[in-house]
């Protein structure tokens, strides 16, 4: 048994316990143990992707208990690439918030550690219940952490985020009762064999529990009708907070792709890939609503807020359409929006920092003291997010337009994306000529740019040239990782005899 | 015994969404307590609802799933620690912007 696999859920926990009991060391103590923790992550994540790239499920029996008896983890190409997309995040959004902004609580690097544990444990989980668990984890953290720093803004929206995640486990538990009730098993794979063998009269049941997990995991992933609760929640977190949940979307997207693929995947009779039908129109309505917003958003933060929506949108439109094709497209643009809208987040802080009290309000304020960097660090974001060349976002757009055949598909899905790509480019040029030209004489000399932040805004910003330049390895990963995902054979042998390691 | 059960979980689920629905903090907290309770419930009657038989296991005889009774254990810690985080939160929302609507202000204000 490989027990690495493990190490990205235990290492975060021990940490965060650590620093939970030790809340009274000194600050650069638990920086230390913090920054530690994050950068082994990164080196972890990257060496189980290798690990992964070898095509085998790596599978960890905890307990040393068989599956489907005892509760599984499992190590496949998708989990291993949302791995490394968290730890790359994470070590970034842990450099900034080193900077100064966790010493607005006590307790941010013990919440940052569960965060992590919880959405590592999401990723590498076999397990459904497990799933609801390392989801209710991750919820908790991010609870906290997005109440970090204080304020009647961020409790005002915080409550909302709270009361409609608390719906959305309840929803949860009721969904993964009536699976268990009817296939008697929690273990996906396991229910994936199940689900294949229900006859007609269970159909029904198994149907209307699946729509209720994608109800909870459209909640989580934020696309219509679900998705209101967050440009308010994201737009006022504090900067670090905000670029490590640009990963919390993907994680409801990720158990989206796992669930109605081996669960209600090809092999599940009537229920075959049933979520997709659904997904399709909500997709690109979510990509219209989401440049909508962002056109008429009125600060900068809640301008990104929006950009994510629209980035959900687009990453569904190519889980929908669930050719191979588009889902690579889906995949590759998945890593490229959580970076770059991580490093949005934290640009549009820089920035605020200089404005004095008008933050990032889109109105006329004054000259930025840096406005050439912060400028060009901008232009770059918003190029990239808003999917121009030679940027990844362009790439990652290309490969989704050149996925679908250009018939009715094709109509919607073409016009949808390239005009929801434009609206975004005014949105964000309109505020770009607001936070950088339309400014009065004088500067505020308060605020000194500090160099640690910018390096990790910076960082996160030019992963998107990185992104373009080892398209070709990354985009036969991903292929490699989606025909995995619809070998389902590969799955089932966790939970025959014999199968598995 | 299915009946009972079963409309005693529509009429908390019910209750329970009326009460979300509402506007200000309390009413919606007890609204996700109800929830729960009614979630809980559901869980624990996913093993069927039995009498008189084994509560584990026995040799031979009929015996209760356990497995749904270690899930709703589960559930019901978790739902615990949440009740307690939303109320503190609700309290704090109180205290920040002196309302106690959900949204922080008083309508048409």
């Amino acid at each position: 048994m490989n027990h690495a696999v493990i190490v990205p859920i235990l290492l975060p926990m021990f940490a965060g316990s650590l620093l939970l009991f030790g809340a009274r060391l000194s600050m650069p103590v638990k920086r230390m143990i913090s920054f530690a923790v994050v950068s082994v992550l990164v080196v972890l994540s990257f060496w189980l992707l290798a690990e992964a790239n070898s095509g085998d499920l790596t599978v960890y029996s905890l307990g040393n208990w068989p599956a489907p008896f005892g509760i599984i983890l499992m190590l496949d190409r998708l989990s291993a690439l949302m791995l490394v997309v968290t730890a790359v995040l994470s070590f970034f959004a842990m450099f900034y918030a080193m900077r100064g902004d966790d010493e607005r609580g006590r307790n941010f690097h013990a919440l940052f550690q569960f965060q992590l544990m919880g959405i590592n444990g999401a990723f590498l989980t076999g397990d459904l219940f497990n799933l609801f668990v390392f989801f209710e984890i991750l919820l908790i953290a991010s609870y906290s952490l997005l109440l970090h720093g204080g304020g009647a803004e961020r409790v005002k929206s915080g409550l909302h985020y709270v009361v409609l995640n608390l719906v959305g486990s309840s929803f949860f538990l009721i969904a993964v009762g009536v699976l268990y009730g009817i296939t008697g098993t929690l273990n996906m794979a396991d229910m994936a064999l199940r689900v294949a063998e229900a006859g007609p009269q269970e159909a029904p049941l198994l149907g209307a529990a699946g729509m209720l997990l994608l109800v909870v995991f459209g909640l989580k992933a934020a696309f219509l009708p679900l998705y209101f609760w967050l440009p308010r929640a994201y737009a006022a977190a504090s900067a670090p907070v905000a670029a490590l949940f640009a990963v919390m979307t993907k994680v409801g997207l990720y158990s989206i792709l796992r669930v109605y693929t081996l669960i209600f995947g090809d092999d599940a009779g009537p229920l075959a890939n049933m979520a997709q039908d659904w997904l399709w129109p909500l997709a690109l309505l979510t990509i219209g609503l989401g440049a909508i917003g962002a056109l008429a958003a009125r600060n900068l933060h809640r301008l990104i807020a929006y950009l994510v929506v629209v980035s959900v949108g687009t990453l569904l439109a190519g889980i929908a359409l669930g050719t191979p094709d588009s889902l690579t497209a889906a995949l590759y643009y998945l890593v490229h929006s959580t970076w770059i809208s991580a490093g949005l987040f934290l640009l549009a802080d820089l920035i605020s920092r200089q404005r004095g009290v008008k933050t990032t309000e889109l109105i006329q304020g004054a000259e930025l003291q840096n406005p050439y960097l912060l400028g060009s660090l901008f232009f770059i974001g918003a190029i990239s997010i808003a999917g121009l060349p030679p940027f990844s976002g362009f790439l990652g757009k290309i490969l989704l337009l050149r996925s679908v055949d250009p018939d009715l598909q094709g109509l919607f899905l073409w016009p949808t994306v390239l005009i929801g790509g434009l609206m975004t480019m005014i949105a964000l040029s309109r505020a770009g000529s607001m936070l950088f030209w339309r400014v009065g004489v004088s500067q505020l000399d308060s605020a000194e740019l500090d160099y640690g932040r910018l390096f990790a805004c910076a960082c996160l910003l030019l992963l998107s040239p990185v992104l373009v330049a080892v398209a070709a390895p990354l985009l036969d990963y991903i292929r490699a990782t989606v025909a995995q995902l619809h070998n389902l054979s590969l799955y089932y042998q966790l939970v025959q005899p014999g199968g598995g390691a | 015994m299915e009946a009972i059960f079963a409309s005693a979980l529509g009429i908390l689920t019910s209750s329970g969404i009326y009460l979300l629905l509402r506007g200000r903090t309390f009413p919606v907290v007890m609204g996700l307590t109800l929830i729960s309770y009614a979630v809980n419930l559901f869980l624990f009657a996913m093993g069927r609802l039995q009498t008189g038989v084994t509560t584990v296991i026995s040799e031979g005889a009929d015996y209760a799933d356990p497995l749904p009774q270690a899930l709703v254990l589960t559930a019901i810690v978790i739902g615990f620690a949440m009740t307690a985080f939303v109320v503190v939160l609700a309290l704090r929302s109180v205290g920040e912007t002196e309302s106690d609507h959900v949204d922080g202000q008083e309508p048409g204000k």
